[in-house]
This record gives C-alpha cells, structure tokens and sequence, in this order.
C-alpha cells in the first residue's frame, strides 16, 4: 500500500481505528482535538461508540467501563486533560484494565501553552496516580511509528490487561507527512476467559481496585509486578542509530529523537563518532540496552523538551558508566538539528582533552 | 541532496494552508520525504495563517522551520511577519497586490507579484495561492509542475462536483504562476 | 404441605452475608435489586457498578458480575459497559457523598445522554463510610462530624435535591426518591426500582431511583428512632415522590 500524507492526530485515530477500537471517549483539548473530531466523523458510520465525554475524568472511566468488557476503547487529550485521568491509571492498573490513552504533549506547567512540549514525561512514567502502578508508555518519532505504535498499543492493552499510553507531542500531533497503513497485524488474545459479560452458567466475576482483606493488596500488587517484568523482558524495544562505536551518544524521545538523528548524520559527515539511543518503550525503558551502550561510550547527551525528566532514567540506567551531560528547553520552546549539532561539537571536544588529560 | 524549506502565509481563506498540503501532496507523488506544520490553536484565531513546508530527498529532521530557503507571502501582515524568517540568501514571494512594505533586508531576493491583479484579469474565481505555488516550483525547481497538476488533477476526483469543476481554473493559475518567473514577467 | 413463600433470591451469594450496621437501609435496597434481577430473569446478563462509601463492596453480595468505579465515576464507567454490550443489564449502585456530591456532574451528564442504565442512589444525607461527614444533601442544621454545630447554609451551602435535578434532564425515562421506612414503603421502593429498570429494559432512557435509608451509627440514633426520622424530618427537606416518568405514557 503506498504512502499517503496524513496529519499526525488523523493517522493515530485511523490507526485506533483500523487497530479495531470500538469506542472513543474523549474532551476536546488543543493540540489533539483533530482526533475527536476523526472519530466523531468516522466512529458512528462503523456503527462504534464515539461520546464527547463532560470532562477528562468521565473519559477515562468510560474507557475503564469498555475496558472491563474487554472490549478495545481509547481516550485522547493533552498535559493538562492527562492530569486529571491519573486517579484512573492507578485503578486501571490495579484491577488489571486494558485501555489506550493518547497523550498530546504540550506546553506546561498549569494551563501553560499549546506550543509541543515533553514536560509530561513523568506524569505519564512516574506520575499522578498513587499506589505502585506502571502505565506502558510508547513514544513515536514520526507519524509512521506514530500509527504502527497505535496498532502496538492497542495489542499490549488487551494483551496485559493494562493500561497503555502513547505519549506524542504537538509537532506529532499537528504535523503531515507521508505514511503507510498497514493492516493491524497483531494477534490479540481471547478476553472472555476474564471480561465481564453476565454470570452465565459460571461464577460472578469482579474487575475492582479495592482489596482489604490482609495481605491481599500485597500480593496482588506483587503478581502485577512480575507482570511488568514479563513486558520489561518481551516488550522493550529502542531505536539504535549509529551507536556501535560512538564516543558520544545521544538520548532522546519522540520527535526529540527525529532532530537528533539528523545532528548524528551531520557529526558523522565531519568525521565525529556520535549515536543515538531512541527508546520506543519509556516503559518498560531499555536500562540494560542503555547501560551497554553506556559502557562503551565516552559521554550521554540526553536532549528533551523539559528540565530534564527522562534525564533521571537515563542516569540511573548509565549508572556511572560514562558521565550524563542534559541539553533541554522547556515552555515550548523547540530544539533545531543545528542546536543539538553545536553541543555536539561543544560536547565532543573536551571527549578528547579529558582523553588527553587520562579522565575518563 | 536537495531539500527545501518554505513558510506560506496570508490571512484566512487565501489558502496558505491548502498551499502547503498541495505542496506536501506533489512531494509524495515525486516519492520525496515531506512535512507539513501549521500554526495551530489560538495563533490561527486572529485571522493570520501559516504553515511550514519542508521537501526533502532525505528524511526531514524537523517539520518546523526557524529560517526558510522561502517565504510565500499573500498579505502585507505576512511579509512583516516572515521577513526576518528568511536564510540569508533566500527568496520571499511577496503578493504585491496586498503589501506596500518596502523591502528590509539586502540578503535576500523579493520576488513580487500582484497576485491578486493577475490572477483575477486570468480566470474568475481565482487562486493566488496555486498561483504562487506556480511561481515557487518554477523558482526551485524542487518539484515538477507537470506533478502538482497531475496532483491536483488527482485529487479533484475526490472532492465534491462543485469543487471539482474549478480544476481548470487551478490548472490555469498554477501555469501562469510559472510563466511569470519563466518568461520573467516580474522582476526577480 | 408446606409452601415456600421467602426464599433467598440467586442473584445473592448464598453465604453473602451483609456486613452493615444496624438498621442500616443498604441491606433492604441491596435484596429489592436481588429480587428485581431475578424476577425479570437477567442475573446472566447483568453488569453491576460499584461506587465508593458504604456502597462498594457489591461483590461481596451479588451474584452478579461487578465492576468496580472511583469517586463518583460509577456512571462513567457503566456507560462505558453499556455502550460496548447494549444487550447487558447495567446498574450503578452509589450513595449521595459518590452520585450526589462527587459525582453530581458525572450523574447530570449521564441522564442528560439519556443512557440506557440505572442509577440507585442511597441517600443517608452524609458520607457514612469515612465517618459521618456533611454530604452535599446534608440538611441544614443537621449535626455531622464537619458540622458540629449543625449544617449552616450561610457558610456550607444548601442541601442538594439530586432527584428533583436529575428529573430535569431530557434523557431521564424515570426518576423518583423513596423512602424504606416501613414495608409498605419498601413496597413502593421495589415498584420505583422496577419502574427505573425497565426504562432501560424497554430502551426508554436512564432511570434514577434516590432512596432515604437510615444511617443510625452516624446519625447517632437507635435504628427505630433512626426510621422514624427519616419520615419526620428527612422527608420534608426531601420529599418522597415520583418526579418523572415516561414509561407509563409508553404502555398506552
């Protein structure tokens, strides 16, 4: 199937779709609406669910309601709206949920603005909800991987029962540019062995987050735990860029990853060994790829659109491996091939006079 | 390698947007990597719309552009706007039918147009966008105008009937866009 | 010959046990909704909805499948459910700290929408749970642990009437307030919670049933004393009575 042009917000809905969502609940929020508006034009001729829901918070519940059926449902928003669904997260990932969220990233703190962003790295990795939980975080460079991560975590859902966010940003959201759709090519999972379908001729069941017998919460959150290990171990994934025998590598996500990886193409073009380690999977995040990558290097540059979020992963992946130098703008404020390329140069540079000087 | 970066702007309606994407669609026809990013929420309230256009023969970094080989200004609010946007040694299409600034800088070219003039004494209604389309790609050379015509042609057949019968129109604008770089009817 | 006359209903867990208070309402609405799914046969086909207070443990009792919902989300979660299986039976069962204060704006959505679902809501006018505090449908001067000197409406507000609000919303089929004060008004209790069921039965619309129960441990009563109040004093702030319903206009 040949590519088309296709705007970032447009491609993720037609690939929920395609990915066989049924429902879509969801409250309008710049940069994202285009993918409510998708689904309320498409949704309803297929015969699925499209509700504009009264806030984030009832979005995310509807999910959890589809969810509990087993039934594939997503919600999308942005910054602010992804804050008041973590409460959500939490349950979902307790009662063991399937569900898809689109996160849109913009600018913050509070209302903070609608220009691209990555500050809400945390809330989507460490974030908001409380209790031990882990969302499964993926996180697209391009609209390509933007749909095929779609397809992804519609399949991870259903397939760990868990909540799954695809965490993109505004230039994703907005931008066009060419793309495939390919058919959705996972084999999903039966769900009738735990969806809630009516107690006929079987035991009731129940998907709650409330356990208060003694010990029971532990074991539970223990078991869920194993559980993430599992996809820690089949599930991680990263883009390796020219990292076999660079001296200075590179981390960054999403869009971050596309900039970088045209700063890497143009250091190597003049003779610097520079990589990039892009992971796909926030979460599970790739430690153990990074921490090898790490061992060879001489330096980490880790770039994003914050203060520094994936910044703390990335050090404790490293773990004094090589030293971690941070690059990042904040508020909206973006990052250009050249920029990165100048720290590049900066960076690379005292790589050899610590070299000359024995330190490593 | 050759690739090409371009802001097009003018106020609602004039179809700065629907520049770029046209612009994106060639580019795919011609199999080249693309991107197109507009000016989105409350920026695109105030009546002023832009959009960044990037054509590549590689993958393209990043779908903003802070400095453009081009510029293609429909209105005065427009050229004051980008005008600081250009590369030292680029060109801005400037809509000389709607802007009377005088130019600021020295580094780069100013191709004006009357757009607005032209296209209207050629066919009723008409497009100063395509027509500015027209004159870009005769510009550059970064696309072929047979395959923005081939696109449009295209892509006629997937709208309304009503739209549809504008084709030639289009068609007449985006060629005429051309000839007035080729036959250099302005000076560039 | 013996006759059975009570039975235990199926859509109850045979060692079920109710773990309320005494006198407290929850046990005598809990076995009316038992009662209703097994009379119109749909325990194989029922989805329950949990809320959070006294009103979460459904699992515990119902032999029914449950889903579990967070602070006045119950009605979120349950159109969810109903929207992707039509075919099910969906309830929310909630009390007015989760549907009337938390949950108010989730509750005014959902009839407006006019889910197919129904919603019983306990009211014992305070968030009996965590202790016994001021609810939105609190009545003024009322004592609770947040108002010790009784609820003042010039510093805390009114009490909120959820039934009379929700009859406003055009999607709502049916929706009344009961009262479980004595067996003749559990009678009319069932026949309100049948009526809201089978406004979803029939596709009608969302039903809501607000049910006055007794909270004799944080209303610091004797459970006898507790009824009584109910009908003495609750009911003029809330009266009993049915605010809307369709489903008699849809018989004819």
């Amino acid at each position: 199937m040949a590519k088309v042009l296709v705007k970032g917000n447009e491609a993720i809905a037609k690939a929920a779709i395609k990915a066989g969502c049924q429902c879509y609940f969801g409250y309008p929020i710049t940069p994202q609406s285009e993918i409510g508006e998708y689904m309320g034009r498409h949704l309803p001729e297929l015969g699925r669910t499209f509700i504009t829901a009264e806030s984030e918070l009832a979005s995310i519940n509807m999910v959890i309601g589809a969810g509990t059926t087993g039934t594939k449902a997503m919600t999308s928003s942005s910054s602010c709206g992804i804050a008041l669904m973590q409460e959500a997260f939490s349950a979902m990932c307790c009662a063991e949920v399937p569900g898809v969220i689109i996160s849109v990233m913009r600018g913050g703190p509070g209302l903070g603005n609608i220009a691209p962003a990555q500050a809400d790295y945390f809330q989507a990795l460490k974030g908001g909800g409380n209790g031990d939980y882990k969302l499964i975080v993926l996180s697209p460079s391009n609209v390509q991987e933007a749909i095929d991560l779609t397809y992804r975590a519609f399949h991870l859902a259903i397939k760990y029962r868990n909540p799954v966010m695809l965490l993109a940003d505004g230039i994703l959201g907005q931008m066009m540019e060419p793309a495939e759709f390919k058919e959705y090519p996972y084999n999903d999972p039966d769900v009738s062995e735990w969806a809630l379908s009516g107690a006929d001729n079987r035991p009731a069941r129940n998907i709650v987050s409330l356990h208060m017998p003694e010990g029971a919460l532990e074991e539970l959150t223990n078991r869920i735990f194993e559980k993430y290990e599992l996809i820690a171990k089949n599930e991680t994934t990263y883009e390796d860029y020219m990292l076999s025998d660079a001296k200075l590598v590179l981390t960054a996500f999403g869009t971050v990853g596309r900039v970088a990886r045209a700063a890497v193409k143009r250091a190597r073009e003049n003779g610097m060994k520079v990589g990039l380690f892009r992971p796909v999977t926030l979460s599970p995040f790739p430690d153990r790829d990074l921490h090898e990558a790490a061992k060879k290097a001489d330096m980490i540059l880790d770039l994003e659109l914050n203060k520094g979020q994936m910044l703390l992963d990335v050090r404790s992946a490293v773990f004094g491996a090589c030293p971690v130098e941070f690059y990042g703008r904040t508020g909206g404020g973006l990052l250009t091939p050249d920029m990165i390329y100048s720290k590049i140069e900066e960076l690379y540079k005292t790589l050899d006079s610590k070299k000359e000087a024995g330190v490593r | 390698m050759a690739d090409m970066s371009v802001i097009i702007s003018g106020f609602g309606g004039q179809g700065a947007l629907f520049a770029g994407i046209l612009l994106c669609h060639t580019a795919v026809f011609e199999g080249k990597y693309t991107t197109w990013f507009p000016a989105y929420g409350a920026e695109m309230r105030g009546g002023a719309v832009n959009c960044a256009v990037n054509i590549s023969d590689d993958e393209v970094p990043s779908p903003i552009i802070d400095e453009a080989d081009a510029v293609i200004a429909l209105n005065e609010a427009s050229q004051a706007k980008f005008e600081n946007r250009v590369k030292s040694g680029g060109f801005m299409i400037v809509n000389s039918s709607l802007s009377r600034l005088k130019p600021k800088r020295t580094d780069i070219k100013y191709i004006n147009i009357p757009l607005n003039e032209l296209a209207h004494k050629l066919t009723q209604p008409a497009f100063v966008n395509v027509m500015a389309l027209g004159a870009f790609i005769e510009k550059t050379g970064i696309l072929k105008l047979e395959s923005i015509k081939e696109v449009m042609t295209e892509m006629a057949k997937t709208v309304s009937a009503k739209k549809a019968a504008l084709l030639p129109n289009n068609i007449e604008c985006v060629e005429f866009g051309a000839n007035i770089i080729k036959n250099q009817l302005v000076t560039v | 010959m013996e006759t059975l006359v009570y039975k235990r209903p199926e859509s109850l867990l045979k060692d079920g046990h109710f773990t309320f208070c005494p006198g407290c309402g929850h046990g005598v609405v809990l076995r009316i909704i038992a009662e209703l799914i097994d009379e119109y046969n749909l325990q194989k086909d029922t989805i329950a909805i949990s809320s959070v207070g006294c009103s979460i443990f459904l699992e515990k009792f119902f032999n029914l499948d449950v889903a579990g919902a967070s602070h006045g989300r119950s009605p979120c979660v349950a159109t969810g459910v109903k929207r992707c299986k039509p075919d099910k039976f969906v309830f929310t069962y909630q009390g007015d700290g989760d549907a009337a204060t938390i949950g108010f704006n989730e509750t005014i959505h959902t009839a407006c929408r006019g889910e197919h679902l129904t919603t019983i809501m306990i009211n014992n006018t305070n968030f009996g749970m965590t202790g016994g505090q001021a609810s939105a449908t609190t009545l003024a001067g009322q004592v609770t642990t947040t108002t010790p000197a009784g609820r003042n409406p010039e510093l805390t507000g009114y009490p909120l009437h959820a039934a009379e609000i929700v009859a406003k919303c055009d999607g709502t089929a049916y929706c009344a307030r009961v009262a479980i004060t004595d067996t003749k008004n559990i009678r009319k209790a069932k026949e309100a919670i049948r009526k809201a069921f089978e406004a979803q039965i029939k596709g009608l619309g969302y039903g809501f049933v607000e049910v006055l129960a007794a909270c004799p441990t944080n209303w610091h009563m004797p459970p006898v004393e507790a009824v009584k109040h109910i009908g003495n004093v609750i009911e003029t702030v809330h009266p009993v009575g049915v605010f809307k319903d369709i489903t008699a206009k849809e018989q004819l």
